[in-house]
């Protein structure tokens, strides 16, 4: 089985004829020449950050002149920080109120656009749209919506909570940002669960119309079962996204009222203009472990089909 | 367990049969023999409202006069119909230089990421079986892992000391950010082509250069194109990194010019939605030409297997 090794991603080639006997066979240079561009630029722009963040996280370095070793010290402040703690708090929660609402949607739409439906295409166009905008003018163009628009109507329909702007409400900005990334997210949830879809038979649904379920009892008991794996990439996925929130937040409140909506990736930068520099780079290590144990549990959960 | 391209090619198929429009014989998708469902069109047209929405606003704004935009309802259409919010959002934001270095910016990732990607895709699948290529297709992949918060510190202060803070530096980081998504499709796609393919224009007498750049690289056109767009999206979109990459801010890319003008549009709404439709436009006009590889392209990247 191929998923011993974990993953198709992790499963060697198979073996080429010309593999077999010769396999110590010489590495023609110019191969060389193709991979190395790309392994040095990597390198340099990826790996050598990564290790630089990690080692400054030791430091009490400013981001520029003299530093010194501190050891765990930065790790042991942020432990206790109530602004980090806050944007984990946050970030956590919105990622995981976002994950459900643009899957259960995502996931509705799916069906109803695998349904024998008109306008298949045309409608399937308009849902992918979302995707090819940019988070923060979309974030902007609902700025405004939800600063004047939304307000007139709450008024005018006599809805105390929705006459004032969400965004300046401390208890509910929050609703905004999951709204707005849900608009973007939605497609590209959505486009996976069509593939799930498309890939049942239909002669199951035909077995079940002959034993007498119903609609609803079809697609929670034969639908759903058959699509679980897809839901697994779609959480995951949607998941480890959502944590990275900085562009929508940034068009929306910009972690505002107060830093009621400050995301760890707003919070880290901040360690660019505020001086705490190492400080942010301990901040930026721990999210990269938390990053790195969600990826495990995806590889785990998905035996490595889900790439992104 | 079957292959990898085999399912991958399943999913392309699957998504090309929907192109199709309404479902017809052979399709075992309607569960309904007697026809369509016009209740079920019907409520997904009423969704459609959503992303419907947002967009009309957008455009409806943008062509008001800056009176109708404060004064009236952001559903009302433009009356008088005017285009002075376009003309004072292309001088205001120097429309011209920041659309160029967005466009120099997404060219060069779509250009670099393709080039990267597809030579470093070749050499790791032909060469397998040799440690070197197959730990580098690991360490490649393994940046998908890294999302760009964790590593931005480090990174603004590497292309500062590197004089990259700039566009260029930029567009080698949304290069090394496409990277690992563009390998892992190259080198699933190239274990699809057949080797007779290759061996025989190597009886011919082509170097692997020549096999690689007239032989392979043209049969990898469909992954290049999905692998482009993708680039192109993330490249032409982003907010974040330009923005704490690049110092200089009369070279921003369009997204950032809208949250530096941001303060400056004040309660000139048909200025900013302007601004924001120019922004967004080229996007969208580039989608429209390209669904198909769009949605064939989410699926193969998310979907492996």
């Amino acid at each position: 089985m191929a998923t011993t090794t974990a993953t198709p991603v992790t499963t060697p080639h198979a073996p080429r004829p010309e593999a077999g006997p010769r396999k110590r066979r010489k590495v023609e240079p110019i191969y060389y020449l193709f991979l190395l561009p790309a392994l040095v630029l990597f390198s340099l722009a990826i790996t050598l950050p990564a290790v630089m963040g990690i080692f400054y996280s030791f430091t009490n370095s400013i981001g520029f002149g003299e530093w010194e070793f501190v050891g765990l010290i930065n790790y042991q402040a942020m432990f206790s920080d109530p602004a980090i703690l806050q944007s984990y708090l946050f970030t956590f929660g919105f990622a995981a109120v976002t994950v459900v609402v643009v899957n259960v949607v995502a996931f509705l739409l799916a069906v109803g656009l695998t349904a024998r439906i008109r306008f298949k295409s045309g409608l399937r166009a308009i849902f992918v749209i979302p995707m090819v905008i940019s988070g923060i003018i979309i974030a902007y163009v609902f700025n405004y919506l939800f600063s004047n628009s939304v307000p007139a109507a709450g008024s005018s329909l006599g809805i105390s909570w929705l006459s004032e702007s969400l965004l300046a409400n401390p208890d509910l900005a929050w609703v905004a940002i999951v709204v707005v990334t849900a608009w973007q997210a939605i497609p590209g949830t959505l486009l996976i669960y069509i593939a799930g879809l498309l890939s049942i038979p239909g002669d199951v649904y035909e077995a079940a119309d002959l034993d007498g379920a119903s609609k609803l009892q079809a697609l929670l008991r034969i639908t759903l079962p058959l699509v679980a794996g897809y839901v697994v990439i779609n959480v995951i996925l949607g998941f480890k996204n959502f944590l990275n929130a900085y562009d929508i937040i940034v068009g929306l409140t910009n972690g505002g009222p107060g830093t009621e909506t400050r995301s760890i990736a707003m919070t880290i930068v901040t360690g660019f203009t505020g001086g705490d520099y190492a400080y942010q780079m301990a901040n930026a290590t721990v999210f990269f472990l938390i990053t790195i144990v969600i990826s495990l549990v995806q590889l785990r959960a998905t035996r490595g089909r889900s790439a992104l | 367990m079957s292959t990898q391209p085999a399912l991958v090619s399943e999913n392309v198929q699957a998504i090309e049969n929907l192109e199709g429009g309404p479902a017809r014989g052979g399709s075992f998708r309607g569960r309904r023999i007697g026809g369509d469902s016009w209740t079920t069109t019907f409520l997904l047209a009423l969704c459609s409202l959503t992303v419907l929405i947002p967009l009309y606003v957008t455009i409806a704004m943008a062509f008001k006069t800056t009176e109708q935009a404060v004064e009236g309802s952001a559903f009302s259409l433009p009356a008088p119909f005017s285009i002075d919010g376009f003309r004072e959002a292309w001088s205001l934001t120097d429309f011209p230089r920041a659309f160029t270095i967005s466009l120099l910016v997404t060219a060069g990732t779509v250009f670099g990421t393709i080039i990267l990607a597809a030579f470093a895709s070749y050499a790791i699948s032909r060469n397998w079986e040799r440690r070197l290529f197959r730990y580098s297709f690991f360490y490649l992949l393994a940046a998908m892992f890294i999302p760009f918060p964790v590593l931005a510190l480090a990174q603004i202060r590497l292309t500062g000391l590197a004089g990259l803070d700039n566009p260029a530096g930029v567009t080698l980081l949304h290069i090394m950010f496409q990277l690992s998504f563009s390998v892992l499709l190259f080198t699933a796609f190239l274990r699809s082509i057949p080797m007779e393919l290759e061996e025989s224009a190597r009886i011919d007498g082509a170097s692997t250069w020549q096999t690689f750049w007239h032989l392979i690289f043209p049969l990898l056109a469909p992954m290049s194109a999905t692998v482009g767009i993708f680039a192109f999206l993330a490249s032409w979109n982003d907010f974040m990194m330009p923005s704490l990459i690049t110092s200089d801010p009369s070279l921003q890319t369009l997204p950032v010019v809208q949250s530096i003008f941001q303060t400056q549009f004040s309660n000139n709404y048909n200025v900013s939605f302007a601004s924001y439709l120019m922004a967004m436009a080229p996007a969208i006009i580039v989608y429209i030409f390209t669904q198909r590889w769009v949605m064939a392209g989410v699926t193969q990247g998310a979907v492996k297997g």
